[in-house]
C-alpha cells in the first residue's frame, strides 16, 4: 500500500489556491494517552487544522523545550510503543481523511528498520516523515524507503543554514520544507523570529516545495504574520500546552485543542 | 625525558575516522540542521589549529607551565601485592592541574573557541570534572560559562559544583530523565542550539559528531604518548595491558591511541557494572549495550527493542551515561581492545585499597580501572606488566566514600571495620 504523499501536497496546494497558508498541527502520539491523543488529533483537525504531525515520543528529545519533553515523558510511562504511534496515525487519517505525517528523532526508526518502518507508516495510510536529527548526508537509505513507499521526506532547514546547504536539502526533501523560523528548541515565544521571513527567501530560491514555517508560533496573531510569507505555519507546544493546563479533563483540553486550531485557521486566512 | 617534549601530537599513526567522521560502522554526524554550521565550523577551525604551529606551541606551553605535564607515572608494588604480583604502572592524571586528565582537552578547545572568536563556552559534567576544567578555562581566558550537571550529579559532587561557582562558572541543575551525565548533554544541546552564535560547546568526552570524537581524543593523546615513552625508559618494554575506565571514554582513548601500533599490547576498557550487569541496574554500554544514535553519533547504547534509551545507573557520576564514543565500538567490534565489566563494589573495595597501601586515593571512575587491573595482574602472574590510567584524583569522591565505608564519626564503629579488612580488600569482587 502506498502512502499518502498527494494527500498532503493537495492539502498545502489547496490552501494556496484559497489564497491562505495552510496550517499545519503537531501533537505527540500516546499523550494524555493513545486514545486520547487520536482524539486530540481529530480535534485539531476539526478546529481547521490542514496537516497533523504526530510525534513520537522519545527519552531524549533534545529538540525539544519543556511542554514537548513533559508530554513525551508522559507518554514513554504509559508505555507508548510504535505501533501505538501507527495506530494513531491509522485512526486520525481513517477519521478525517486527512493528510498525517510522523515527526521522530532517528533513533526508534534506526532501530525499528527504515524500510520497516516506511512500509508500516504507509500501510497505515500516513503521508510522510520529518525527521529533526536526520541530517541530509545520513538520509539516504531513508529517503529510498520513503520514496518506494509514498511518503514525504520533510527536512528541517535553521537560519544558520547557508544558501548552498539549502539548495542540497531541499533537492533531497519532498512533501514541504520545515523551516524554524529561530535557532533554538521548540516552544511558545513571544514573537517570531525577523529571520523565519529571510530563511523562507532563500528557501524558495533553491526550490518549488512549499515552505512551511514552524518553532515559537502559538496565537492567531502570529500564525496570520507568518501567513504573510510562507506556504504554511506550524504550531506544536501551543496544543500540547492546551492539553497540559487541562490535564484533569480530557474534554475539556480537546475543546481547548479546536478552540486554538479554529484560531489559528483564522489567522492564517489574514495574511 | 626527550628535551623538548611536544605535547600535542594529533594522530600521527592511528586511526582517522573517514571525512564523514566514521570509524568503521561508527561515528557521523547525527545533529539537527540548526547545529550544522557550527559544528563545521569547530572541525574546520580545528583542521586550520592542527597546521597552526602556533597552536601547538601555546598548547604545548599551557600543558607544561599550567597542567604541569608530563604526569608522573608511579609503580604500585604495595598495590600490586592484590594483583596476583604483576607490576603495577599508574599514569598519574590525577596530578594535572584541577585533578583528572579532562584539563587536556579543555585547554586545546579553549585555545579553539578563542580562535572562533566565541565569547562564552558552555558544557556538561557527570563527575564535576569536566565542569571544573572547563570553569578554570573560562577564568584562564576570560570566557563566559554555563556547565550543565544532573540534579542527582549536583548532589552528589557537591564540592565539585562549589568549585565551579568559585571559579565563576553558572552551574545549572538538570532536572529531566535520569537527572545525570545523559540529561546534561541534552540540555547543553538546548542551550547550543539557541546560543550557537556566540557560544562554543565544548564537548567532555569522545563522542558526540564528528570532529568532537576524533578532536577530544588527539588533545588526550599525550597520555598514552607519555606513559608509553615512561615505561620504555623505567622497565625496557611495554606493558601486556593497558587499562582504563571507560564511561564517554576520553582518558581510555587518550591511553589506548599511542598503543593500537602496538599489536602486543591489550587494551583494556573498564565499565561500570553497577550493581551488575544481569541486574539491569549498570552503565555497561559497551558490554549489554547495541549500536544505536545518541547525542550525535552511531555508537553502541543502552537502549531498549525501539530505540528509546534506557536510564544507566554507576555509584561514578563520570561514568553513569548509557553511550559511548564510536572509536571505542569500532575498537570493541574489530578485537582490538576488550572491554569488562566492573561492579560499584569492586570498584570502591579498588579504590580503599589504593588508598591504604599506596597513599593515593582515586576517583570513584579511576577506581573501575584498578579493579580491572587486580583482576587482569592475577590473570597475568608475576612477570605481568600492567598500566593503568589513574584519570582523576579522589577529592570530589569522599562524601559517597565516607557513607559507603562508613567513614563519618556516626559511623565510626563501621570505619574501624572498614580497617581491620582494608589490606584483602581488592578481593572483594
Amino acid at each position: 500500500m502506498s502512502g499518502n504523499i498527494a494527500l498532503l501536497e493537495q492539502a498545502i496546494a489547496g490552501a494556496r489556491a484559497e489564497n491562505r497558508a495552510a496550517l499545519v498541527a503537531y501533537l505527540p502520539a500516546g499523550f494524555p494517552t493513545v486514545d486520547g491523543g487520536i482524539a486530540a488529533i481529530t480535534a485539531a483537525f476539526e478546529g481547521g487544522a490542514d496537516v497533523v504531525e504526530v510525534g513520537l515520543p522519545h527519552s531524549d528529545p533534545v529538540l525539544d523545550g519543556p511542554v514537548i519533553q513533559t508530554a513525551d515523558d508522559i507518554a514513554l510511562k504509559n508505555g507508548v510503543r510504535i505501533a501505538d504511534v501507527l495506530r494513531t496515525v491509522r485512526e486520525a487519517h481513517a477519521a478525517t481523511g486527512k493528510p498525517v505525517l510522523v515527526m521522530t528523532y532517528w533513533n526508534p526508526v534506526d532501530r525499528y528498520g527504515a524500510e520497516r518502518f516506511a512500509a508500516d507508516l504507509a500501510e497505515a495510510g500516513g503521508a510522510g516523515c520529518i525527521l529533526p536529527d536526520l541530517p541530509v548526508e545520513e538520509s539516504e537509505a531513508w529517503r529510498k524507503a520513503a520514496e518506494q513507499h509514498g511518503l514525504a521526506t520533510v527536512f528541517v532547514v535553521a537560519p544558520s543554514s547557508r544558501d548552498e546547504r539549502l539548495a542540497k536539502i531541499t533537492a533531497a526533501g519532498s512533501g514541504f520544507v520545515y523551516a524554524a523560523s529561530l535557532m533554538g528548541v521548540t516552544g511558545t515565544r513571544v514573537s517570531v523570529g525577523a529571520q523565519a521571513a529571510d530563511l523562507v527567501r532563500r528557501t524558495r530560491a533553491t526550490t518549488e516545495l512549499p515552505v512551511c514555517v514552524g518553532l515559537g508560533v502559538s496565537n492567531a496573531e502570529q500564525a496570520a504574520e507568518v501567513a504573510g510569507f510562507a506556504d504554511g505555519v506550524i504550531v506544536g507546544s501551543a496544543f500540547v500546552k492546551r492539553l497540559l493546563d487541562h490535564g484533569d479533563s480530557l474534554d475539556e483540553g480537546l475543546a481547548a485543542v479546536r478552540e486554538l486550531a479554529a484560531d489559528l485557521a483564522q489567522g492564517v486566512r489574514k495574511r | 625525558m626527550s628535551e623538548k617534549p611536544e605535547f600535542f601530537l594529533p594522530d600521527p599513526d592511528g586511526v582517522v575516522p573517514s571525512p564523514e567522521g566514521y570509524f568503521g560502522a561508527f561515528g557521523g554526524k547525527f545533529i539537527p540542521e540548526a547545529l550544522v554550521a557550527a559544528v563545521d565550523e569547530v572541525a574546520a577551525e580545528y583542521e586550520k589549529a592542527k597546521a597552526d604551529p602556533a597552536f601547538a606551541a601555546e598548547l604545548n606551553d599551557l600543558m607544561v607551565n599550567y597542567t604541569g605535564r608530563p604526569s608522573a607515572l608511579t609503580e604500585v608494588p604495595r598495590f600490586a601485592e592484590s594483583a596476583g604480583g604483576a607490576r603495577v604502572f599508574l599514569k598519574r592524571e590525577d596530578l594535572n592541574h584541577t585533578g583528572s586528565h579532562k584539563i587536556n582537552n579543555v585547554l586545546g578547545q579553549a585555545l579553539l573557541t578563542k580562535r572562533m572568536g566565541k565569547t562564552r563556552v558552555i558544557a556538561e559534567t557527570g563527575a564535576g570534572q569536566h565542569g571544573v576544567a572547563t570553569a578554570t578555562a573560562c577564568a584562564l581566558f576570560g570566557l563566559e560559562c554555563t556547565i550543565y550537571m544532573g540534579e542527582v550529579d549536583t548532589e552528589r559532587q557537591a564540592l565539585n559544583v562549589a568549585r565551579m561557582r568559585m571559579l565563576g562558572a553558572e552551574v545549572v541543575a538538570v532536572t529531566s530523565g535520569s537527572r545525570t551525565l545523559k540529561d546534561a548533554i541534552n540540555e547543553a544541546f538546548r542551550d547550543w542550539v539557541a546560543n550557537v552564535d556566540r557560544t562554543h560547546y565544548l564537548f567532555g568526552t569522545v563522542a558526540g559528531p564528528h570532529p568532537f570524537p576524533a578532536l577530544v581524543r588527539d588533545f588526550h593523546r599525550v597520555i598514552g604518548v607519555e606513559a608509553r615513552r615512561q615505561l620504555l625508559e623505567r622497565t625496557g618494554r611495554l606493558p601486556d595491558v593497558a587499562v582504563a575506565c571507560v564511561g564517554g571514554g576520553s582518558n581510555a582513548m587518550g591511553l589506548f591511541h599511542a598503543f593500537l601500533p602496538d599489536q602486543d599490547v591489550r587494551l583494556v576498557g573498564c565499565e561500570p557494572a553497577g550493581h551488575g550487569v544481569e541486574t539491569g541496574e549498570h552503565a555497561a554500554t559497551l558490554t549489554a549495550g547495541e549500536p544505536g544514535i545518541l547525542h550525535g553519533s552511531r555508537s553502541y547504547v543502552l537502549q531498549d527493542d525501539e530505540g528509546q534509551i534506557t536510564e544507566p545507573y554507576s555509584i561514578s557520576a563520570g561514568l553513569d551515561y548509557p553511550g559511548v564514543g564510536p572509536e571505542h565500538s569500532f575498537l570493541k567490534d574489530s578485537g582490538r581492545a576488550e572491554y569488562r565489566a566492573v561492579t560499584d563494589d569492586a570498584a570502591m573495595q579498588a579504590l580503599r585499597l589504593l588508598s591504604r597501601t599506596e597513599g593515593i586515593i582515586p576517583a570513584i571512575e579511576s577506581a573501575h580501572a584498578l579493579a580491572g587491573a587486580l583482576e587482569i595482574g592475577r590473570e597475568l602472574g608475576p612477570e605481568g606488566l600492567v598500566l593503568v590510567n589513574l584519570s582523576g584524583r579522589g577529592d570530589k569522591d569522599m562524601d559517597t566514600a565516607a557513607r559507603y565505608f562508613g567513614l563519618y564519626d556516626d559511623g565510626a564503629a563501621e570505619g574501624a571495620a572498614a580497617t581491620s579488612t582494608g589490606a584483602g580488600a581488592g578481593d572483594g569482587q
